[in-house]
């Protein structure tokens, strides 16, 4: 090829190909060197100008460890390294800047609330305990809170698994497409509006007061999205071979779908309800509006106002004492662990029921 | 073989082979209930839809036809009593301006942490960091309000001051000392709380990258941060936004972290980091328990407007879903 | 322009598996070297340690050397980076970058190098794409994405892309398995106009295709398979073809296995 035979011109003078394979590199133990000085800068100049918040003593390490290695690798490496060590140090400084917050979170919570948090607070109300005095506990938001979660959950699985089902397994035309459409519509659904219509229709509208079942129902507008979803996922995963192969035996559909295709899919299944369920386990906005809160036990969730976890902690924190602090950590450390430990059975039961060869 | 008069050379075929009559799956008993459940469930989905639309609508007009000042422009939330004035102007500058402010902290940083996970971190760290994540998805937001007003609030004055030191003269960042519970933390705070979605989300899409874009990459002598511009920026662009507006729809209607961190008034501030301002579900929940019927069909009122914010916030990020769809089923 | 690649003693492994085992060859300038061998022999490992390429698969290591000239690719202080701008590579199944023009995925790596002014850059992304036997094909729709080719013109891309820079070398890996014949053929032909630039390695699947395109031919091949892929001979394509000197390259050519 005669016509490419020439070197091509280079604007800056300088030839394309690298003259050896060598590049000056910054030593390996470079970056770390530079975090500690760095760090030990930031607090030298905080401490030495007097600022009395650490985060500003880590913003200037933060800001001296890129610019310093940025302007290092600049001068020994050129400035395509200079460039790729500056994305390595910001993508690390996110990393640690998210650490920071979402760590402090989880310490302060389990540092704080496990101060009162003992088996008198898990087994008693708060019934007569002056708000400003330490004493009470938390029986009666767990239990308003397992029966509207509860509640929510019965009316919203079933719901959203055989929407799920219809989607998937017979969802053709307008209607289908509609389905689909408003289920994300709904996903988006803050969670203060799905209280606001209950409100309007429960309670302005239909006369009747604030029940443990009034926010299990704006709960379970909140749920059935998810379950539909995840739902929805999990059945497209199931083989068109194993549908077929039943309906080819001459197994009726509503039979094929019963005992082949959700038995395969039922891990993944029960995984998306649980973690819906954890989800909605959370939520403070609806039960604020349609269940009120209340001091003392209230077995009865179709019944006057009751209490819930969440509502708890951001009652006892409105207090503003002490001891209402201390028991809105201790509610709060509750509420983490049961969200939690919720998380884990379900990914659990993923990882465990996992079709082979699927997910990673 | 549609009619069996069309294929000369065969025999017709019995009618009780025929196509039309095999379908008669549908007669029997068990499909039928089992097929009008799941259709019923699907079309109670969508009655519920329509009724929120109504009643929500319904209650509003209710309020709206009472209000004695424009809904959108005044700046004041006075809903009870025989005159009756209030509009939102306040709750939309706090509500956009605290998600903005969320939105810029939190989506550069989800993006890092997700090519930290995807890119960077030592292969044995990037699994459990991703399974964190996750975990951490899950915290309720009261959580982070309660961490937020007890442990966030009184660590940020020091910064603000700072801020106000370096920054003061642009109005914006002006800062006149006490608590900080301005929209600017609620801004923080939102960001913090919509971390690990953003970033499990930007994760995901950085992990379909297909390593053939990688390696065409590699292969031209590129560094690690020009692969991951040159191949993995683009391809995960569009995730990154639904992503954000993923991001920004919990943002926006966040109630419970916004309520415990911000100290409400209903005026619109030049200055971020002085206390004062307002959101709409924010000031749902802190009006509610001192509102009459009246009232509370004005904050339904508000309420409508958040939705219909939410409702054209996800139709976007959705939008671009779709278009991803078609684009990458286009590049297989 | 083109370099002598000289490797000794060159292993790779996967994590603790052992990919390829003590490799020792020679791959003349200015030529074309076919990596013929059964499917899992190392043949495509052994290319991807060329251009350090193999490193970056999730547990890969290599031992030995490699010398482009009197360089070792795996000497101490060498920037993995400024090899494979060295080395260049095409891939089995065509990669262009999707979300770029034509004109920008050629323009894609010499941007990385340096900087070159408009007209330039359009004189060496018209040169490479007349080079990769492309140019009358996409000369009015420079700006269209580079998906929108077929996979023959997408695999000339790639081809073109890599020869903008001017590598010494040009790795190709299957690069016809993914095409149609006439796609094929024309990839071929451009082989054999490269070489007259560039050092040449292709590994392929096709013994035609070896036999077609390259002058000298290496058989590899694994004991079993989890054993090691080995190198069995290298020589003259002419001679592997007609006369090998090893009975196990014959029964291969021949069809007796693989």
């Amino acid at each position: 090829m005669s016509v490419m035979t020439g070197r091509h011109a280079v604007s800056d003078g300088s030839s394309p190909l690298p003259a050896s394979l060598k590049q000056a590199r910054l030593p390996r133990w470079t970056p770390p060197a530079l975090a500690l000085a760095a760090a030990g800068a930031g607090c030298g100049i905080g401490l030495a100008a007097g600022l009395d918040s650490t985060v500003q003593w880590g913003l200037i390490a933060g800001l001296l460890f890129v610019l310093g290695t940025f302007a290092l690798a600049a001068g020994v490496e050129g400035t395509r390294q200079a460039k790729d060590r500056l994305a390595t140090s910001l993508v690390w400084l996110s990393f640690l800047v998210a650490v920071v917050p979402l760590a402090s979170l989880l310490w302060e919570t389990v540092a704080r609330g496990t101060k009162v948090l003992d088996g008198y607070f898990l087994s008693h109300s708060m019934g007569t305990t002056p708000d400003a005095l330490p004493g009470g506990g938390i029986y009666h938001a767990i239990i308003g809170t397992l029966e509207q979660v509860g509640l929510a959950t019965a009316i919203a699985a079933p719901l959203g698994l055989l929407t799920a089902i219809y989607l998937v397994e017979y969802g053709r035309g307008a209607l289908a497409r509609a389905v689909t459409f408003f289920v994300d519509v709904m996903t988006g659904i803050p969670s203060i509006v799905a209280g606001l219509f209950i409100l309007s229709v429960w309670i302005l509208i239909l006369g009747f007061g604030p029940s443990g079942f009034a926010g299990a129902m704006a709960l379970a507008i909140l749920m059935m999205p998810v379950v539909v979803r995840s739902t929805e996922e999990m059945l497209k995963l199931v083989p068109n071979e194993l549908r077929e192969a039943s309906l080819a035996l001459g197994v009726p559909k509503w039979r094929t779908i019963l005992k082949v295709v959700l038995p395969t899919s039922i891990g993944g299944i029960t995984t998306g309800v649980m973690l819906a369920i954890a989800r909605i386990t959370g939520e403070t906005a609806p039960v604020l509006l349609l269940v009120w809160g209340a001091k003392t036990i209230n077995n009865n969730p179709f019944q006057d106002a009751q209490q819930s976890l969440p509502l708890y902690v951001f009652q006892q924190w409105q207090q503003g004492s002490e001891a209402s602090y201390d028991r809105a950590w201790a509610a709060a450390l509750v509420l983490i662990a049961f969200v939690m430990i919720l998380n884990l059975l379900a990914r659990g039961i993923a990882r465990w029921k996992a079709p082979s060869g699927g997910r990673r | 073989m549609k009619t069996p008069s069309s294929t000369t050379d065969l025999p017709p075929l019995p009618p009780q082979h025929d196509g039309s009559a095999v379908s008669g799956k549908a007669v029997r008993p068990g499909d039928r209930i089992f097929l009008g459940l799941s259709r019923g469930s699907g079309i109670a989905l969508l009655a519920i839809m329509a009724a929120i639309a109504v009643f929500l609508t319904y209650r509003s007009v209710l309020a709206l036809s009472g209000d004695k000042a424009n809904f959108f422009t005044t700046l004041d939330w006075n809903a009870s009593g025989t005159d009756p004035k209030f509009g939102i102007a306040v709750l939309a500058f706090g509500t956009l301006v605290s998600s903005l402010v969320a939105m810029l902290i939190a989506v550069p940083v989800a993006v890092g942490i997700a090519l930290f996970i995807s890119h960077y971190a030592p292969r044995k760290l990037s699994a459990p960091l991703s399974y964190v994540i996750d975990l951490l998805a899950a915290v309720p937001s009261i959580i982070y309000g309660l961490w937020g007003a007890l442990f966030l609030v009184p660590h940020l004055s020091g910064l603000y001051s700072w801020l106000d030191d370096y920054l003061g003269w642009t109005g914006i960042f002006s800062y006149g000392g006490g608590a900080a519970r301005s929209l600017f933390t609620v801004g923080i705070l939102l960001a913090i709380m919509i971390l690990p979605i953003v970033t499990s989300v930007s994760r995901e899409v950085f992990l379909q990258v297909p390593k053939m874009h990688e390696e065409a990459a590699l292969a031209l002598g590129a560094t690690r941060w020009e692969v991951i511009r040159m191949s993995v920026l683009p391809f995960g662009r569009s995730g990154i936004i639904s992503a954000s507006m993923l991001g920004l729809g919990r943002a926006l209607g966040e109630t419970m972290a916004v309520a415990t961190v911000l100290s409400p008034s209903f005026l619109i501030n030049t200055s971020l980091l002085d206390p004062g301002g307002g959101t709409f579900a924010q000031n749902i929940a802190s009006k509610f328990s001192e509102a009459d019927q009246f009232g509370q069909d004005a904050l339904i009122a508000s309420g409508l407007v958040l939705f219909v914010i939410t409702l054209l916030v996800n139709g976007a990020a959705r939008l671009i879903i779709a278009r991803r769809k078609e684009y990458s089923g286009a590049a297989a | 322009m083109a370099k002598r690649i000289d490797v000794s003693g060159l292993s790779a492994y996967y994590g603790s598996h052992k990919a390829i085992d003590d490799i020792s060859m020679t791959v003349e300038p200015r030529s074309v070297t076919a990596f013929i061998g059964p499917s899992g022999c190392g043949k495509s490992t052994f290319l991807r340690t060329l251009n350090r390429m193999h490193e970056v698969t999730p547990g890969g290591r290599v031992e030995g050397k490699v010398m482009l000239d009197d360089e070792n690719l795996y000497g101490s202080g060498v920037d993995p980076v400024a090899v494979r701008r060295t080395v260049g590579m095409v891939f089995q199944r065509p990669n262009p970058f999707p979300t770029m023009s034509i004109f920008d995925n050629v323009a894609a790596g010499l941007r990385l190098n340096g900087s070159y002014k408009k007209s330039e850059l359009k004189d060496i992304v018209e040169r490479s794409l007349k080079g990769a036997n492309l140019w009358n094909e996409v000369k009015d729709r420079l700006n269209k994405p580079g998906s929108g080719l077929s996979g023959g013109q997408q695999q000339r891309l790639c081809i073109a892309r890599a020869i903008a820079v001017e590598p010494q070398v040009l790795l190709m890996d299957e690069p016809c398995s993914a095409l149609d014949p006439i796609s094929t053929l024309a990839i071929e032909d451009l082989i054999g106009e490269l070489k007259e630039r560039f050092t040449i390695v292709i590994v392929t699947h096709n013994m035609q295709q070896a036999a077609r395109v390259s002058d000298r031919t290496a058989f590899f091949n694994l004991a079993a398979v989890g054993q090691p892929g080995k190198l069995v001979e290298i020589d003259e394509t002419e001679r592997i073809f007609s006369n090998p000197s090893v009975q196990a390259t014959e029964d291969y050519i021949s069809g007796r296995f693989g």
